[in-house]
Formats: C-alpha cells, structure tokens, sequence
C-alpha cells in the first residue's frame, strides 16, 4: 500500500527526515515512535502533502502510484487521511456542513452521486455511535469549544465517516486521559479491516497497549533505526530513548 | 474629479427648477429644500477633509454627466406582469418604485390591516399632509451633510408606509426598486416611515438595476418609530460595476422601540451607506447590522452614528466585509453617548477580509462618551483566511476553492444569524452563497425573485 524509500525532507533549509524508509502493507498497523524532535510530525506532513515541507530526496509510493503526483487534497480523495496532533477549531462552520462538504466531494471523485440529506444523516448517526461521539457536537461548529478529547474524539469520527485506507494518527493521544484514550483507541479498532492500514504515531507506550501494533519502528534523527514488533514498544517504555542512543553510538 | 464643478451644477440645477418645485408642493414642503440648499451652499459635497467622509470613495464617480429630470421617469409598461415574485415561504407584500418614483400602477394589496397606509411619498404629501408634515425632513435636517442636502433638495417621490398604534403587520412588505432606461440618471428617492405606538413592521427593500447603465443615486430614508414598536429593516443592494450610491437612513426611536437594521451590498460600483440612529426614548434599541461582499474595482463605505441621547439604551453594532481583488472599503462608526445618557450600552464591531493583498480596508471606531456610567466597547479587525483552517478542510478532501467559500460563509453567518425572519434569512443566505460563488449578476429582477430570473 505504502512504500516509502530513502525519504529527505526539510523545513525552511532544516533537515528533518534524513533518509527515511517504511514498507505498509494493507491490514497492517504501525506505531512509529521516538524522541521530541525526531521527525515524527514530519512524517505524517510530507505524507498528506503539507506544501511547507520540501523533499529534497526518496521516493513515496502510494497503492503503486508515485504520491508526488498527488497535491495536498487529491491525497486525502485517495484515501489518505490525518487525524491532527492539534484539531483546528473553525467557527461558523458546522461539523454537518464540514463532513457533507467532504463525503460528496469523495464520492464525486468516485463518481458516485452525492447523498441525500437522509441518506447522510443516518450515516452520520450511525458512525457517531460507533466512536462513541456525544450527539450535539455534531451540530457544533468544527472543533469550537470542545474539549482537548472531544476534539481527538472528533477526529476518530471523521475518519469513521470518511473511510480511509491509509489513516495516520498523529499523537493522537497527547492529552487524553485514559478513558477518552479507549474509546478513541475503541474507534480505530473498529474500523480496522484487512484493507485498510495505519500508522500510529507517538511518543508514548500507553496507546499501545489498546491499539496493538504489528510493528512499531523508532524514529531518531530521521531515520528509522530499529523496528520489531509490539515488544519493542514495552522495551521502549521501560529503557526509554537513551537506551537506542546508546545502542547507536556503540 | 472636480467636486467644485459638480457643486456649481447643483446649485444652478437648484435654482433653475426652484420655481417649478415651489408650484407642485405646499409653502411648508417647499421650506424643507430651501433649509437643505442652504446647507448645501453651505457645506458642498463632503470630501476626504470631512470626518464623516475621511476614507469615502464616492467622490471619484460624480464627475460623469447625469441626467437629472423633475419630471417623471416611471416606466409606462405594465411592471406588475413584468414583475413576478415566487418565493417560497416568504410571504410578502410587493410594493413597486420605478427610477425612485412609487410604481401607480401597483395591485393593491389585499388583506392589509387596518389603517395601514403604504402609497407615494408625493401622494401622501397631499393626502396625509397632517403626518408627512409632522415627520418628513425632522431628523435628517439636523444632521449638515451634502449628500443629505441634495436629496432634500430634489427628490419628489419614494415611498410612504403608516402603521397606526397597536398594528403588528401580517406580512413583510418588500418594497423593489427598479432602476430601468437608457442614460445615466441621476435619482433622489425619499422614503417615509411612521410607527405608532405598539406597532410592527418588517421591511425587505431591494435595489435593483435592469440594465448597466450608469446611475447616480442619492437615497434617502427616515423611520420613526414609536414607543414599544419595532421596526425590521433589510435593504439588499445589487448595482451595476460603474453605479454610485449614496444611502442614508434615519432612524428614530422612542422609549421601549427597536430597530433591526441590515444593509446587505451584495454587489456595487460605489455605494456609501450612511445609517443615523437616534435613541431618543429611554430603554429603546438599535441593532445596526452590515455585510458587504466586493471584488474588481468595487467600493463599500459604511458610515454609522448612534446618538445616545438618553438612558437605558443598548446599542449593537456588527459589520462585515470580505474584500476581494482590488475593492476597496471603509467603516466609520461613531458613537455618541451624552451626559445623561447614563446606563447607556453600546457594542461595535467590524470585521473584514481582505482575500487578496490589493484589497483595501479601512476602519474606524470614533466613541464620544460624555456620561460616566456606560459600557461599551469596540473592536475591529482586518485579516486573511485562516490557513491552518484551510488546511485541515482540504485534508478531508474538500478543493481549496470549496474549503475557501466554506470559510468566507462562515464568516459571512454571524451577521446572517442576526435575521429574524427564518425563510428571509435561508433566502439571503443562498444569495451570499451565489455571489460568493460568483454566479450572481445583477440581471435578476428582483434579488428575492429566484424562480422568474433569467
């Protein structure tokens, strides 16, 4: 599904990812982790096509097709989709508007009609219970006035709304307490399908232990410089970082 | 532009129709354009050394050669078949003006409730004499501004409407100004509106031009309205790209009244809006509202005065604008709250975009606060769309241009919600949309006439 090779990306002349490579496959999850700094955020922005970032090297391959070729929106109607370390708050927009807005222009791609208002409020409803969203934040405006999970929350229903095959969660749980943590972990593990893929990104175990990974890579300096599986991630919480950089340096 | 030449013809205008002027009208009606020519010998047109006209843009369009006219300009074909309004939910009362002039051929409408009178200005000149006397000219002529001056000078017709004491009225009625022939005309319309006590009124006026000619338009308005009654105003301008207008609405309230205004430029060459409300009866309200939407070389000025005179009043104000590729645009809100206005609360806000970096924005908040027991407050900004807002609406798969006209919507709702009338408000809200789309063109008839435009 995904295949990232030797991956050099930079911000502003600053080097962040320095010769990144990553393999996903459908029906995989991947928690990539690692230290503040390490190019974690990076990652997921030349992934979805953020246009502040440069890759001055590598290759993405996308379902077999170069993902260069794709712009920041055409990226997301191709099913990649980014649940944001930091949801924006957009007020006067309704989240019904938002998420109509965005169902029809993904099914228009698909050249599918758009959905009637009845079609689309039971769908709505139905995904809202499956993450567990409270009812009248979807009558809200995006994100305004919702709390730190509520707007994690938020995120996991878009993602239930919009279906994608590729969802990157980006810190998703910086934030949480531990029951907003479970039902957002909950959502993720309901959508999972042998289809669809994801990449878990964050700075902590703790996620790990709802969301089971079939890999988990560290990050460091922008590379990945050691992957296994979920293992590693318990390792990894009870050595920490420094272990990795020693292990490195020797 | 050469203001003084175009002073000098107004003044020769004036003193060439006087005595024709004096002839059709009572001593008394001719005395108010005598007071208003000598305000304006006095006072000329307002130019950018004028407070009130610092920023204003509509001096550059006046140097064209408008023809002015006392004699009638109403169209003689028949406008109620040409002119067919369906809109869904909303129900109004039509009433239509012809170049400024109230249409004489307008059906009568039906189930209209007692006592209420909606005709000509010029008709209730002589048949209302003892209200039109009593109202006409009181609020605006103490008020020395050129552009005021002129209309009272000039203008011969508009629209009068009476509501007794306790009438609500059933109905909205939309007054629709068709501005039609050939030539750049200059106009003066003058309307009068009189609430009694108890009283209710809602009012949708559209201004509306059929053709791309050039007009001229000096406006005029004045509301009283009277205590405990409420007055719902919502003027929706459409005017041609090379157009001029300058609009000025007096509002006048008395104790426990209120007045919901709205002037909506949804499309315009060069439109100034002034709106002078006074709060003259304690515990009275005004909630002044605007929304411009402006692209090419298109100018929106608002300018407002709220007069506190007395206590317990409130006072609202919220104006919007999105500017786009090099239109230009200007708020002035002054706010005056005299010495014994105590208790007085008075709220400003404007807020603009400016999508494109030669579009241009000016504002200014100017509070005169001479009592030592009021809030109020004031804030504007001028800004761009916000990024990070665009982005993560693209990222659920939304076009840039799409998540743009999500945002600007958004921006434009705050003054939308503001409408009462629910069908009224899901009305202007599908307007905003097309002329955020760009589809609109001023080729409708009628703004709210959806199903009859091609």
């Amino acid at each position: 599904m995904l295949v990232i090779k030797n991956l050099h990306a930079e911000i502003s002349g600053k080097k962040i990812l320095k010769g990144l490579s990553l393999e996903v496959k459908p029906g995989e999850i991947h928690a990539i982790m690692g230290p503040n700094g390490s190019g974690k955020s990076t990652l997921s922005a030349v992934l979805t096509g953020n246009e502040n970032f440069t890759v001055t090297e590598g290759e993405i391959y996308y379902e077999g097709k170069d993902l260069f070729q794709l712009n920041f929106e055409e990226r997301a109607k191709a099913g990649i989709f980014l649940s944001f370390q930091y949801p924006v708050e957009i007020p006067g927009v309704s989240m019904i508007n938002f998420m109509k807005t965005a169902v029809n222009e993904q099914r228009k791609s698909k050249n599918l009609p758009p959905m009637s208002s009845g079609e689309f409020l039971k769908y709505m409803r139905e995904m809202k219970d499956l993450v567990e969203l409270k009812s009248d934040l979807a009558n809200r405006s995006v994100n305004v006035g919702f709390s730190g999970g509520e707007k994690k929350r938020n995120e996991i229903f878009q993602m239930a709304m919009l279906k994608p095959k590729l969802a990157i969660l980006d810190e998703t749980d910086s934030g949480l307490d531990i029951d907003a943590l479970r039902v957002v972990a909950n959502g993720v593990n309901k959508l999972k399908t042998p289809e669809n893929a994801s990449i878990v990104i964050t700075h902590y175990q703790r996620l790990l232990d709802f969301i089971v990974p079939d890999f988990v890579h560290v990050l460091y300096d922008g590379k990945i410089v050691k992957s296994a599986g979920k293992e590693l991630a318990l390792e990894l919480e009870e050595k920490g970082y420094n272990w990795i950089q020693k292990e490195l340096e020797v | 532009m050469d203001v003084q030449k175009t002073y000098k013809k107004y003044i020769d205008i004036f003193e060439k129709f006087k005595d024709e002027l004096k002839d059709s009208e009572s001593e008394k009606f001719f005395k108010n354009r005598e007071n208003a020519f000598e305000i304006f010998k006095k006072h000329g047109i307002p130019e950018h050394n004028h407070e009130n006209y610092k920023y204003a843009g509509i001096n550059g369009i006046l140097d064209k050669d408008y023809d002015f006219s006392i004699e009638s300009r109403a169209a003689k074909v028949n406008l109620n078949e040409f002119f067919k309004c369906e809109v869904e939910d909303l129900d109004t009362h039509v009433v239509l003006l012809s170049n400024g002039e109230y249409y004489q051929d307008n059906e009568p409408i039906e189930g209209l409730n007692k006592g209420v009178v909606i005709c000509g200005l010029k008709q209730a000149k002589t048949e209302y004499p003892e209200i039109v006397e009593k109202y006409y000219n009181k609020y605006s002529s103490e008020i020395e501004d050129g552009f005021v001056a002129l209309n009272t000078m000039f203008a011969q017709d508009g629209v009068f409407i009476y509501v007794p004491d306790n009438i609500e009225l059933n109905k909205t009625i939309q007054l629709v100004n068709l501005t039609h022939g050939f030539g750049n005309k200059n106009i003066f319309k003058r309307n009068l509106f009189v609430l009694g006590k108890n009283s209710k009124l809602s009012l949708v006026i559209c201004d509306h031009t059929l053709n791309s000619s050039n007009n001229f338009v000096v406006d005029l308005t004045e509301s009283y309205v009277g205590e405990n009654s409420q007055l719902d105003y919502h003027s929706l301008q459409n005017e041609p790209n090379k157009s001029g207008v300058v609009n000025s609405h007096f509002i006048n309230l008395e104790k426990y009244s209120r007045c919901n205004s709205f002037v909506i430029s949804l499309h315009g060459g060069v439109l100034r809006n002034n709106v002078f409300a006074k709060l003259a009866g304690e515990n009275s309200e005004a909630n002044l509202y605007g929304l411009n939407l402006t692209d090419r070389d298109q100018r929106v000025d608002n300018f407002t005065l709220i007069d506190h005179l007395v206590p317990n009043c409130l006072s609202n104000e919220l104006y919007k604008g999105i500017l786009d590729e090099q239109a230009k645009g200007a708020f002035s809100g002054r706010i005056i709250v005299r010495p014994d206005a105590q208790k007085t609360e008075a709220y400003q806000t404007n807020r603009s975009l400016c999508l494109t970096p030669q579009a241009k924005m000016r504002t200014k908040p100017q509070l005169e606060i001479y009592a030592d027991d009021v809030k109020c407050s004031h804030g504007a900004t001028v800004g761009q769309l916000d990024e990070n807002a665009l982005m993560y609406l693209r990222q659920r798969g939304i076009d840039e241009r799409e998540a743009k006209l999500m945002l600007m919507f958004a921006f434009a709702n705050d003054v939308l919600l503001k409408v009462n009338i629910l069908p009224l408000r899901e009305r202007i809200a599908g307007l905003i949309d097309s002329r955020l789309r760009g589809e609109f063109s001023y080729c409708a008839h009628c703004l709210l006439n959806c199903e009859s435009r091609n």
